[in-house]
């Protein structure tokens, strides 16, 4: 049953918050103003309505007032909208026949100096704030069960410190990797700097501890080929040596890492004379030919330029831990480092790159726009502090490649339905607030799959990331407010699937139903961003507490 | 922040300290001081009334003391919780003099001047630092000069600067503009009460002063020992005056600074003080430098540095952009001395070692980019704790168990554990939390099978 229009009674609450609204709008035109509001049957002024007195005002009027709808003008929702919305419950009114007015942030402050034309801006924001009100319609918040199962894609350093995190807490963990063996691009080095580990034990020691761990269920030399659901109900098929594994889970942890770019066409490189960085971790780990002398590295090979713009973080410290081993093991060996800047930051490898100093390493800087030349034997090399061509003996030269993106990362992209950046690595739901989320919740991310990191920032990540995914499984279930999209004209939609390939939360699919294909919205993955809603032609889609009607209400209070 | 303080899993212990822990790993014994506020913190709702009308104005730390405060504050406007504080030492009612206008204007009567520190326990299963780190303070830097050319300022004290609510309205004011300007402002006010004092004798005598007083320096009203004071009061204000014409002058030709150096490694990669990279300052130089552009965008910047390490997720492309589109300079060279030309203006002189030779350039202003220095009492904080620290005095970890400090049970993440930027700090808080997160499970598990 529709609520009749006389049904409806609005309680306004004016928040002088202290003289931070007060002292700059005349709160008593406000008060008389919002009296004579369509549906306003009650209206109070509060000098803090978010403090206990005030709280306790609102709740009195709901019951004692028989208020159906309570507007606040005060502060910004940002701040107080739960706090009132919560109130609101406590005193028997659905949480979301609330509505909140901003008569402080965007106006007494912003207008500090002009009372009266800040008072008349608060009185179009009260009005349109209670015509809104009056077409609010009660919500429920969903509740969805979580499949308390976690995915780790990619058995690397990474990958394997995530599974073993989650599976320490005694969350149950499937460990998909590609590979026969876990380890990712760990197998393919030396040491580690800056203990100077053999990378091997670390290797064999994580291994141990996954495969021995009860809680991890691990795959090898399998693909993760379908992934279908939301969060806490992922229905995920994986291709293993023994068929199509079909499994339910609740959370994916993305530890895909990184590979080493290959620097075909630079540099003379031929994988002999002139290696990569990776390739020299081989020849040190088999033991380097006492006759190799001279050593000449070269930095930001194939990063830092036009293609491939970003700084690969890792290489230096990479370029200085082997430059090191090589005076390790060749003691008489002239070792030169030719860059363009030395990414040793933080303390660790600001001390390793000291040391390396101390132990013999040369380093020479060069400018990119008169880049060193490899010859036969040598290396030339502008010598900026000389001021002239030098000529560096060369009996390998070492070139520190990027790490880059997956070749199949557009592949995985489009499996999870989570973005990549312009270099191919996994982007994260912000920046510097969510760097090992994604923004689809239920997805996680760790390791060089998002940007090149070294083994203590992969093992950072890797728990952190367990940390996140560990939220919906140790809750058992994810509860989501109710200001979402919904399909409320279901004969309207034509099941054109615009809005799903606009969705940037994967909230939407298109379903077969008996009046045809029809937009589905998975309310748990749903944001309520409105980007749906506002891109369907045929007007089926709408947000909840955000209707069009209500909308209108509010521009047309606006206007008139 | 906001997160925090309504998160109904946390409790919120602000303005306290831990005094004591016993125990281990699953089963802590922690004792925490809650010092006095003076305030309840269940009745201040922050509205901030009560520092709008407090008497005693104090510098303002938060502002790195380019602001001013009061004895009553919160530490910035949206602090969490906004729960505000006397500061006990500059109070006047607390150190025994008259006053109580903040318990008298405040409607929510959360004042109590009789609070006492509060000292309690808790039982937890594991413990988390997170105490940060200090900004270094490069006035131990001779040949910089801090404090002794005004125009040279801390990374962190531009950045108020350059913020909206800091102390210039995120205007580019130079600290010898303001000082100047404060210097007018108090000649001014000097020059209305003499004034004053001037127009009642002007309204006694019926003449202006100025025509008084050339008559009496030409000899006339000799005896009058009246209009001998009137004399002696038009010179003390033409004291006043004079001086004010010409600082007033002077401050017309004053502009924004747009003309900015960037110096990096203040204090790190340096032997005498902290060898270590701080890591993040190369990059809040660059931010800096493009914030000041948009605000100016007649603003230069060089950016003098060893090497820039723009070494996270998009950092080599943002030191591009600022190059292409922000007029940033990339100087490579390590700044030797900085001395004060004409104008207050700061001189950088350097060796430019792309094209070896010794410079020397005028600025406008000049930023520190300053070391990430460990917290002052990190060290009693690791007594307290009992656990250990690095030769730097960072809490002490290894690279496979980043985030676990020598002692079972007891974490680490962001600054206290090594120089890093908010992603990693992040990023790290999240692995602390799980690292927390995996004893305090067990825990569970041995009690219930301790029950079973």
């Amino acid at each position: 049953m529709p609520e009749k229009k006389e049904d409806i009674r609005i309680g306004v609450f004016l928040c002088h918050c202290g003289s931070n609204i007060a002292g700059y709008l005349n709160m008593e035109e406000l008060e008389e103003f919002s009296k004579k509001l369509p549906h306003v049957t009650f209206v109070m002024r509060n000098l803090y309505t978010c403090s206990e007195g005030g709280i306790n005002e609102i709740k009195k009027g709901i019951k004692e007032q028989n208020l159906t709808r309570v507007v606040v003008a005060s502060c910004t929702p940002r701040t107080h909208e739960p706090l009132f919305r919560s109130s609101c419950g406590e005193a028997g009114l659905n949480p979301y026949l609330f509505e909140m007015v901003n008569i402080r942030d965007q106006c007494s402050w912003v207008h500090m100096k002009e009372q009266e034309d800040a008072t008349n801006k608060a009185k179009d924001l009260i009005r349109m704030g209670v015509a809104k009100s009056a077409l609010l319609e009660p919500q429920e918040s969903i509740m969805s069960e979580v499949q308390v199962r976690a995915l780790v894609i990619g058995g690397g350093i990474a990958g394997m410190t995530s599974a073993l995190a989650l599976a320490n807490r005694g969350f149950e963990v499937v460990l998909v990797e590609r590979e026969e063996t876990l380890g990712g691009l760990l197998n393919n080095l030396n040491k580690l700097g800056p203990t100077m580990m053999e990378a091997s034990e670390l290797v064999e020691e994580k291994t141990r501890a996954v495969t021995g761990h009860s809680n991890i269920t691990l795959f090898t030399n399998a693909k993760v080929t379908e992934v279908q659901g939301f969060i806490g109900k992922y229905n995920v098929d994986i291709e293993t040596e023994s068929g199509v594994k079909k499994i339910d889970i609740g959370v994916i942890v993305l530890a895909t890492g990184g590979r080493a770019f290959v620097p075909e066409g630079l540099y003379n490189y031929d994988g002999k004379h002139v290696v990569t960085q990776l390739e020299m971790e081989k020849l040190l780990k088999d033991g380097l030919e006492p006759d190799i002398r001279n050593v000449v590295m070269i930095q930001c090979v194939g990063s830092r330029n036009q293609e491939r713009p970003y700084c690969s973080r890792i290489c230096c410290q990479t370029a200085v831990k082997n430059a090191m081993l090589i005076r390790e093991q060749n003691p008489d060996a002239k070792v030169s480092i030719l860059y363009r800047d030395m990414q040793m930051y933080g303390v660790e490898n600001e001390e390793m790159f000291r040391d390396s100093k101390a132990k013999g390493v040369r380093y020479i800087n060069y400018d990119p726009a008169n880049p060193p030349e490899v010859e036969p034997d040598k290396v030339r090399v502008y010598h900026a502090l000389l001021g002239r061509d030098m000529d560096l003996p060369a009996d390998l030269v070492v070139l520190s490649t990027p790490l880059v993106s997956q070749e199949d990362a557009g592949a995985t992209s489009r499996l999870l339905r989570v973005p990549v950046d312009e270099n191919g690595f996994f982007l994260e739901a912000h920046v510097k607030l969510k760097p090992l989320d994604f923004a689809t919740d239920g997805i996680f991310l760790c390791g060089s799959a998002h940007f090149p990191a070294n083994i203590r920032e992969a093992v950072a990540q890797g728990l952190g990331a367990a940390s996140r995914a560990s939220i919906p499984l140790s809750k058992g279930s994810v509860v989501v407010e109710p200001i979402i999209s919904v399909l409320a004209d279901e004969d309207a939609c034509r099941g054109c699937g615009l809005c799903v390939a606009l969705c940037p939360y994967g909230a939407l699919e298109v379903q077969k139903t008996e009046k045809g294909r029809k937009v589905h919205v998975i309310d748990v993955a749903c944001k309520g961003c409105g980007v749906c809603a506002a891109t369907c032609y045929q007007h089926a889609l709408s947000i909840n507490s955000f209707t069009d009607k209500q909308i209108e209400a509010q521009i047309e209070a606006f206007l008139n | 922040m906001l997160d925090v303080g309504r998160h109904p899993n946390i409790e919120l212990l602000a303005y306290s300290e831990v005094e004591k822990v016993e125990g281990e790993a699953g089963d802590f014994k922690v004792t925490i001081r809650r010092k006095a506020r003076y305030v309840e913190d269940d009745k201040c709702t922050g509205c901030g009334a009560c520092a709008e009308k407090c008497p005693t104005v104090v510098s303002d730390a938060f502002n790195e003391g380019l602001g001013e405060r009061r004895a009553i504050y919160s530490y910035f406007a949206q602090g969490i919780p906004s729960t505000h504080t006397i500061d006990a030492d500059h109070c006047r009612q607390l150190n025994g003099k008259k006053c109580g206008i903040c318990a008298k204007t405040c409607q929510a009567e959360a004042i109590n001047f009789d609070q006492e520190d509060r000292v309690l326990e808790l039982d937890v299963a594991g413990i988390i630092i997170a105490a940060g780190y200090d900004v270094f303070d490069p006035s131990l830097i001779p040949e910089y000069r801090y404090r002794e050319i005004a125009n040279v300022v801390t990374a962190i004290e531009f950045e108020r600067l350059l913020s909206a609510s800091g102390p210039t309205g995120g205007h580019m004011d130079r600290p010898s503009d303001r000082a100047v300007e404060a210097e007018i402002a108090g000649l001014e006010k000097k020059a209305e009460k003499s004034q004053k004092a001037l127009s009642k004798l002007e309204e006694k005598f019926n003449e202006p002063s100025d025509q008084f007083y050339k008559k009496y320096q030409a000899g006339e009203y000799k005896d009058d020992e009246d209009r001998k004071k009137w004399a002696d009061k038009y010179a003390a204000h033409l004291a006043v005056t004079e001086p004010l014409e010409v600082l007033k002058k002077k401050a017309e030709a004053f502009t924004v600074a747009k003309r900015l150096a960037f110096i990096q490694c203040v204090g790190s990669r340096d032997f005498r003080f902290y060898p270590f990279c701080s890591g993040y300052c190369c990059m809040h130089s660059i931010k800096e430098a493009i914030i000041s552009h948009e605000h100016e965008p007649e603003t230069t910047s060089s950016i003098f540095g060893m090497d820039i390490r723009a070494v996270g997720k998009g950092f080599e492309e943002y030191k591009i952009r600022g190059g292409n589109n922000s007029n940033i300079t990339y100087v490579r060279g390590r700044v030797a001395e900085i001395t004060e030309g004409p104008d207050n203006n700061p001189v950088v002189i350097y060796e430019d070692t792309r094209e070896r030779k010794v410079k020397r350039q005028e600025f406008d202003m000049v930023v520190l980019a300053t070391a990430c220095a460990p917290t002052k009492g990190i060290a009693e904080l690791a007594k307290t704790l009992g656990v250990e620290l690095d030769k730097y005095n960072f809490i002490k970890t290894s690279s496979l168990s980043p985030v676990d400090s020598t002692t079972p049970g007891i974490f680490v993440c962001g600054c206290a554990e090594s120089p890093m930027d908010v992603p990693e700090s992040v990023a790290q808080a999240s692995s602390a939390a799980e690292r927390a997160a995996e004893i305090a499970f067990q825990t569970d598990l041995e009690k219930e099978k301790a029950v079973a």
